[in-house]
């Protein structure tokens, strides 16, 4: 069968499962938009190129598959690279397909030309330049496994406008092996050896943690850490990237480590005889000052990625697998450490001294951005998704709402990218329409991407954001409140300007406003009960709460400073 | 008061670690700027690279890489360039492992005062002339680095010598 590159690049998609495109169409990839007319692949077309990137990460976020997005060549593809970087930082699996100007063109400085496979070489897992029509089956399914194999991340498929023009005799790969690629084998067989090293050390630990990364959700293994943390008694800490891979209301869960993680996660990393790294790559901002982390810990480190062994920390035992594997051995072989009876003393004395706490609202506002999530948190469906920007919100955010499985938790985390949140909560509930989706954005994130309420009013995806509008560049704020002396500079934003109720109410959503404790209920209340159409509330919150629990940059974990009201009575 | 020394940079004071990389990859446009790409942003020294072909097949090359050891951890190194797609195997030479060669080029302007002593420091070296003009002359040496880099010092009280090395490959040495 004869199909034009275009024909076939579309089928190879539809080969793959895809049900979901976030893109938008120009020259180069022009040929491929007429097709996917008579595709049953749903495109949503997005209103910035960004848009489009940041959904389809969110897309995979919230359902575990792939997320794929088509622009078309020069700055649709520059405008791709952020959410492309992104992606690469949280080992997101994204499939960006861009257009390229015709294979005669390039390197000439044609029209919307730029080397994209070039310029995404350093923040891709692989890319592609395709050179001819026969070849893009190839392409397609092999981006789909490098995408979702091993560590995932984003791959590119760059497609010049004459091999999308031009004819090919209908194939696909039927296996693994006509992929081409000699040099990828992400099937690691089990170090038995080195699990028994780890039943050894879990066997002589009395003050294990259990460091819970982004891995674990990648590897599905949630299930597997639930038994295996119950099975053992271990306490459990789920980074940013971690959060919902064990429930927040489960006993042995000690929330988040890091700069803004609980006062007990962080110290019980820093007590421990024994760290289970399971996915996890020890960050600078979970570890703080690299020589003080957890100093006196033996060190498990998981990972399927051994180029993160001994990165940052050395380990004690290294563990080259995906996480279910390993904590299913585990479990076979019995690994159980000693009596952790006086560990669990020390550790719920933490917990009773040092909760999470930030000061009592007043009832005529301004609003506490803490009790705002809690309070939206408190009325929203079990099973809720939470995207969130990045800053102060993303921080609360993470704190306070109890997140209780797999998949409900959607933000940046490596990349720290601004404006993240309100794309990225349209592609969750587009991947999972059946679930409530609120984005908690701050206000300088939402400036930064909110276009694409247009896109998700004109395609009826009813999200609700939550703009915790302090009117300020809060965690740059907070910076420059605690080490720059209070000078501030270059952050103020105003919360009056724009005015983010006409501002919504001209994209077509419902805008609400809320200062008092009573209309905070009330906005929460109405937008629950719309949802047919998006909905954003502008919450207008204390410009001076900062983030608590906190690490100083470049400080020891040991220095953990915790909320005002907490100081003073010693550790 | 004495004025303050000139700043002349970080000098390191232990010798540079070498070691030898020899990476199989696919032969695939890009692959080069891919390995260049990521020794640079991860801050990893190249020393040397020599590329070419490898054995009959016109599908994989072989790149030998000498990298500074000393800029990062060797595993390092080794672990992400193996998570480059098109990196197909990477074996790790220790110097005292491998057997190792490097071609030097060089030409020498000829002039009658310093013919004897060129023609002294090229037989010493065991470097052959290749070619000939009318007041230069090229020659080449094939051999070990240490050799190339004796022949480079040799050479380096003449003026107007214009050198250039391949960077090495190398081979396991047997038994």
């Amino acid at each position: 069968m004869q199909l034009t590159g275009a024909q076939a690049l579309i089928r190879s998609l539809e080969q793959e499962g895809v049900d979901t495109i976030f893109g938008l169409p120009g020259g180069a990839i022009l040929p491929v938009y007429d097709p996917l007319l008579d595709s049953s692949i749903r495109h949503i077309l997005v209103r910035h190129e960004q848009g489009a990137g940041h959904m389809a990460e969110g897309y995979a976020l919230a359902t575990g598959r792939p997320g794929v997005a088509m622009v078309t060549s020069g700055p649709g593809a520059t405008n791709i690279v952020t959410p492309i970087g992104n992606a690469h930082m949280d080992s997101t699996p994204l499939v960006v397909i861009t257009g390229q100007v015709a294979t005669a063109a390039i390197g000439t400085d044609a029209f919307q030309e730029c080397d994209i496979t070039g310029i995404t070489m350093g923040i891709t897992k692989h890319n592609f330049l395709v050179q001819s029509a026969q070849e893009i089956p190839r392409a397609v399914a092999a981006a789909f496994h490098l995408a979702t194999t091993g560590r995932p991340g984003p791959v590119l498929i760059d497609v010049p406008k004459d091999v999308t023009q031009s004819m090919m005799d209908w194939w696909y790969p039927a296996s693994v092996e006509e992929y081409d690629l000699p040099g990828y084998r992400p099937e690691i067989a089990l170090d038995e050896d080195a699990v028994r090293r780890a039943v050894a050390l879990i066997a002589e630990s009395e003050r294990p943690v259990l460091y819970v990364g982004g891995g674990t959700l990648k590897s599905r293994a949630a299930a597997e850490l639930l038994a295996f943390a119950e099975r053992t008694g271990m306490p459990v800490v789920t980074t940013l990237m971690a959060r919902g891979a064990f429930p927040d209301s489960h006993e042995q869960h000690l929330g988040m480590p890091g700069m803004h993680g609980m006062y007990t996660a962080v110290t019980a990393i820093q007590k421990s005889d024994l760290l289970i790294s399971l996915g996890a790559r020890f960050d600078d901002r979970v570890t703080g000052k690299i020589p003080a982390f957890a100093a006196g810990a033996k060190v498990i480190h998981v990972d399927i990625d051994k180029a993160e062994f001994n990165k940052v920390r050395h380990a004690d035992v290294a563990i080259q697998s995906n996480v279910g594997a390993v904590l299913s051995a585990w479990d076979a072989a019995q690994a159980t450490p000693r009596n952790l009876d006086v560990w669990w003393k020390t550790i719920n004395d933490w917990r009773d001294r040092y909760p999470l706490i930030y000061d009592e609202p007043a009832a005529e506002g301004p609003l506490r951005p803490q009790h705002v999530i809690e309070a939206i948190a408190a009325k929203a469906a079990p099973g809720t998704i939470v995207a969130a920007g990045v800053g102060q919100h993303q921080m609360w955010a993470s704190q306070h709402w109890k997140f209780e499985e797999p998949g409900t938790w959607i933000n940046s985390g490596g990349a720290g990218t601004m404006g993240f949140g309100v794309p990225a909560a349209i592609g969750a509930k587009v991947g999972r329409p059946d679930r409530t989706v609120w984005c908690i954005d701050g206000d300088g994130c939402f400036q930064m991407t909110a276009q694409e309420l247009t896109t998700a009013r004109s395609e009826g995806i009813p999200i609700k954001v939550a703009i915790l509008n302090n009117a300020y560049l809060g965690m740059v704020r907070q910076w420059q409140e605690m080490f720059y002396e209070e000078r501030y500079s270059e952050v103020y934003l105003s919360a009056d300007l724009p005015d983010y109720v006409k501002w919504a109410e001209a994209m077509g959503c419902v805008g609400l406003r809320a200062r008092t404790l009573q209309e905070m209920h009330d906005v929460i209340d109405e937008a629950n009960t719309i949802n047919d159409v998006p909905v954003v509330i502008d919450f207008r919150t204390d410009a001076e709460e900062k983030v608590f629990p906190m690490v100083a940059s470049g400080a020891s974990n040991d220095d953990i400073l915790v909320h005002p009201l907490q100081r003073g009575e010693g550790r | 008061m004495t004025p303050p020394e000139p700043y002349l940079g970080e000098i390191s004071r232990t010798p540079v670690r070498h070691h030898i990389l020899s990476v199989l990859v696919e032969n695939k446009a890009g692959v080069l700027a891919r390995i260049a790409g990521l020794f640079a942003r991860r801050g990893f020294n190249i020393y040397s690279l020599a590329v070419a072909p490898a054995e009959s097949h016109a599908r994989f090359s072989r790149v030998t890489i000498v990298v500074d050891a000393e800029s990062a951890p060797l595993e390092q190194i080794v672990g992400q360039l193996d998570k480059l797609v098109n990196v197909v195997a990477i074996s790790d030479l220790a110097p005292s492992d491998a057997i190792e060669r490097e071609l030097l080029l060089a030409t020498l302007p000829l002039d009658y005062k310093h013919r004897p002593a060129m023609i002294d420091t090229i037989e010493r070296a065991g470097a052959s002339i290749v070619d000939v003009g009318p007041t230069s002359v090229t020659v080449m040496l094939a051999g070990t680095p240490a050799a190339c880099d004796e022949l480079e010092r040799a050479l380096e009280v003449f003026t107007e010598v214009e050198l250039h090395r391949t960077g090495r490959v190398a081979l396991p040495r047997l038994g």
